[in-house]
């Protein structure tokens, strides 16, 4: 008979090896479901996860486009990763995202076409104004009416993308080519462009800002009291309680950051890959960013890793479209696997699994 | 010489790194009271594990009645009629007696024949319980007796109690007593465990000692005195607490016409507490387990809030400040419950000596951890009371009771705070580290601090309070000078009684 027995303490081995044994499994798992689709299992894991930077015909392409993807995963989960830490659930960074990209564009289509320096700094403040504001919905409700700001940051992505839909719509839309939804394209609004700052490798404004934030992180986790009371909030209430924590500002503050963090992720895509404020411009970063916040293991360096290989994800899965037909649906099926397996693994960081002879209660 | 009940042969348990049992041996009559003494950590818990199924033992074996008995499982000791009542309650808030006693059986039967029965077994052995109540509403006292009685229902012919008295004031101890006597009188076998030798010398036949896992001796309790019991427990002669004379200093801490309601739903709110310290003085407050302690030390510590004028510290008034501003000011404070609210269980000592430090040593500056100083700190706080760990890197919960409580408590002490409030500052600590902390509270009172010491464990606040007050239902009593205070007039105190005392003093 199989029984689950509690470790003492949790296997440090196993917290570092199983986000890798999980990419593995996901691997495994995914390598059947494309079998069952009828496609070549082994051609399809390679296009997906070593083609877009080790093939020579589509490195050249997708290697800049690696860090594209991944700034905004790592700027956004770096903020969720410090309020998990804090058991304060932010799922709702998809809605921060999208109103920091409106609040950013919103700056830069206020000043168009006019030049000036200062415009681009302006849209970094404004893009984590938004972010920052739409977390505080879930933040005062919850101190102020205990309300469950799991729901409540959730739910207001649904608000956020019905603004988001108005604004390509309505206020936002370019009166340049009217008929067409969608704002101007900020890519040609040089005061507005978060362009690439070095040629041909995708590094810009975003992914300094994601370097920033990782090292920040780093520091407050480690070095400063407000790292060390997210740390005693989320392992025991009780006791911050009693080092002084107070819990409605630490969900502020928590809610804050990651909310604001998340702004500008939009706002640096709304600037630069993106370009312009549409219908269609969320793309599922917020959530991924909940996945990569816990495949590195809500630490800074592990988010690095986890939102590589999760932006590596989004250019395979645009590879295996492109080449094997693959359903577009199949790239969101692997990140859940990857969050499925991790959390299914991860029972044995804690529990240790024992064979014992005959029955017992 | 009535026939043998339970008979234990060789019995030993090992865990890894310690040996929890040591070849113990001994056997219980037919009805009679045998007492199980020892130190924390003597291995009592593990050997009534073993006899009532929850632990199996490595070597030695049992017979109950002349029969082999070796239970894999609890339901087994009670099938043979071994029933236990534990120290820590297994019972539901949110449901009512009879259902309680339910959910511990087999095969209950329906609720109205179960609390018609409740009933009569709790009237014929003296412990009064209505079946319709809500746990969640019971005293210590009387969730006590849910445990008892359906131990009862079982017929039981070896009942099992682990430290009951500890929840109890001393009138509810008379009653249990005379239960037990009763029971033992009809047959009833009592294993009782215990480290309160004054109880075991009233109540037990015969007592079996351990210590370090091995039975040192097997005799009559009322044969020896307490201190010759004493001395077989620990192994060594203790010595009590120094208390030096000390002058008494100004008011130091003042709580006026206090009501503060409680952050927990089953919690005890504060109701109309006063109460002043004077620094050199050590403030005894005593009560039973739930009757607003854990409350008392929250609003003084500045986790629950107050308004702000109704406490004041050295002068300055306190009760809008939290627990860091009030820290800063000068008062200290050590809870109850030592994992998870006096220390973070998975946090090293280091980082459990920043969470009260901080804000007296100055180990942050500008919010900046100066984690070498940190170190440093719970480096002294190790070596001065003498906390028994490999380093400063161990985790919290890594440590046993009783050197996490040194440190702790140690940790407070270390930031020589001008007023120190305690709760439970002994407790499920060994006799020697009880004694070290006590000195250490009485030292600290000796340097001009004020102490207050809520505790439950009376021999230890008649040691070393200096006044005497006891908390009943959120109020406090009086404040009386602890010398000749009788243990009975602290029972009318803990009861309540000494509050009508007032009342009427009060009104005249």
């Amino acid at each position: 008979m199989i029984r689950l027995e509690k470790r003492k303490e949790p296997s440090k081995f196993w917290r570092i090896a199983n986000p890798f044994l999980a990419v593995l499994l996901t691997m495994l798992a995914g390598g059947i479901m494309f079998a069952m689709l009828g496609k070549d299992p082994i051609t399809a894991i390679r296009l997906i996860f070593f083609d877009p930077i080790f093939s020579d015909t589509f490195g050249s392409y997708s290697r800049p486009q690696l860090l594209i993807k991944s700034a905004p995963l790592i700027l956004i989960a770096v903020g969720l990763a410090i309020g998990f830490k804090a058991n304060i659930w932010n799922i709702g960074a998809e809605g921060q995202y999208i109103m920091g990209a409106l609040f950013g564009a919103g700056v830069a289509l206020a000043f168009f076409p006019q030049p000036g320096w200062y415009i681009f700094p302006l849209m970094i403040i404004a893009g984590a104004f938004g972010g920052f504001l739409w977390a505080m919905i879930p933040a005062i409700l919850k101190t102020r009416f205990n309300t469950n700001e799991i729901l409540v940051s959730l739910l207001l992505v649904y608000v956020a993308e019905r603004i988001l839909a108005a604004m390509s719509l309505g206020l936002m839309r370019n009166p340049d080519i009217p008929g067409f939804p969608g704002s101007r394209d900020l890519r040609r609004y040089e005061a507005a462009y978060n362009s690439e700052l070095i040629a041909n490798t995708g590094i810009h404004w975003g992914v300094v800002a994601a370097l920033i934030a990782v090292i920040f992180a780093y520091v407050m986790m480690t070095r400063h009291m407000l790292g060390y009371h997210v740390r005693l909030a989320g392992q025991a209430p009780r006791a911050a309680r009693f080092g002084g924590v107070t819990p409605a500002r630490l969900v502020v503050v928590c809610l804050g950051i990651s909310g604001a963090l998340a702004g500008l992720a939009g706002m640096f895509e709304v600037s630069g890959p993106g370009g312009q404020v549409r219908i269609e411009f969320a793309s599922g970063y917020g959530f991924t960013a909940i996945i990569v916040a816990f495949l590195g293991r809500l630490n800074p360096v592990g988010i690095v890793l986890a939102g590589l290989l999760l932006g590596l994800t989004y250019i395979g899965g645009e590879l295996g479209q492109m080449m094997l037909q693959l359903p577009s649906a199949s790239i969101q099926v692997f990140q859940g696997m990857l969050l499925f397996f991790l959390l299914a693994l991860d029972f044995q960081t804690n529990f240790r699994l024992r064979l014992t002879k005959g029955a017992r209660a | 010489m009535r026939a043998t009940l339970l008979r234990l042969e060789g019995l030993t348990k090992a865990y890894p790194g310690v040996v929890a049992n040591d070849d113990v041996s001994f056997q219980i009559a037919e009805g009679q009271v045998h007492a199980l003494l020892g130190e924390n950590g003597a291995g009592k818990s593990t050997l009534v594990k073993m006899i009532y199924g929850l632990v199996q033992p490595d070597k030695g074996q049992m017979t109950l009645r002349g029969q082999p008995f070796a239970p894999s499982q609890p339901s087994e000791a009670r099938r043979n009629g071994v029933a236990m009542v534990f120290q820590h309650f297994s019972l539901f808030d949110a449901l009512d007696v009879a259902e309680n006693v339910a959910l511990g059986m087999e095969n209950p039967p329906p609720l109205r024949d179960l609390a018609a029965r409740i009933r009569s077994v709790s009237e014929e052995y003296g412990l009064p319980l209505d079946p319709s109540r809500l746990v969640g509403e019971l005293s210590a006292g009387e969730r006590q007796r849910v445990e008892i009685v359906r131990c009862l229902l079982q017929e039981p012919k070896l009942l099992i109690m682990d430290e009951p008295t500890s929840v109890l004031t001393p009138q509810e101890v008379e009653i249990l007593f005379r239960t037990l006597r009763q029971l033992s009188a009809e047959g009833t076998a009592i294993l009782y465990i215990s480290h309160k030798l004054e109880e075991i010398r009233a109540l037990c036949d015969e007592a079996t000692i351990l210590r370090g896992g091995k039975k040192v001796a097997t005799c009559d309790p009322r044969q020896k005195s307490a201190s010759e019991l004493a001395e077989l427990m620990v192994g060594q002669v203790l010595t009590p607490p120094e208390k030096p004379p000390r002058p008494m200093g100004d008011v130091v801490l003042q709580v006026e016409n206090l009501s503060l309601r409680s952050n927990n739903p089953f919690g005890t709110s504060l109701k109309d507490i006063s109460f002043s310290l004077r620094a050199g003085e050590v403030l005894g407050i005593a009560g039973v387990a739930g009757n607003g302690q854990d409350e008392l030390l929250l609003m003084l510590s500045g986790e629950l809030l107050a308004p702000s004028a109704q406490v004041t510290l050295k002068g300055l008034p306190v009760g809008h400040l939290g627990p860091n501003a009030r820290r800063q000011i000068g008062l200290a404070s050590a809870p109850e419950e030592r994992l998870g609210h006096a220390a973070a269980p998975d946090m090293s000592l280091t980082e459990n000596a920043l969470l009260s430090g901080v804000a007296r040593k100055g180990l942050a500056r500008r919010g900046f951890i100066d984690w070498p100083g940190t170190e440093r700190f719970a480096q002294e706080v190790i070596t001065r009371f003498d906390v028994r760990t490999p380093g400063t890197h161990v985790l919290a919960r890594a440590l046993s009771g009783g050197n996490l409580q040194k440190f702790v408590i140690g940790r407070e002490i270390e930031l020589n705070p001008d007023v120190i409030v305690v709760n439970q500052p002994t407790w499920g600590v060994d006799a020697s580290a009880a004694a070290t902390i006590r000195q250490a509270l009485l030292d600290l009172a000796g340097k001009g601090a004020g102490v207050v010491v809520i505790s439950q464990d009376l021999d230890e606040l008649l040691e070393v309070a200096d006044s005497f007050a006891a908390l009943n239902e959120g109020r406090l009593s009086r404040v009386r000078p602890a010398k000749g205070l009788t243990v009975e007039e602290i029972g009318l105190m803990m009861g309540g009684a000494g509050d009508m005392h007032v009342a009427h003093e009060a009104s005249a």
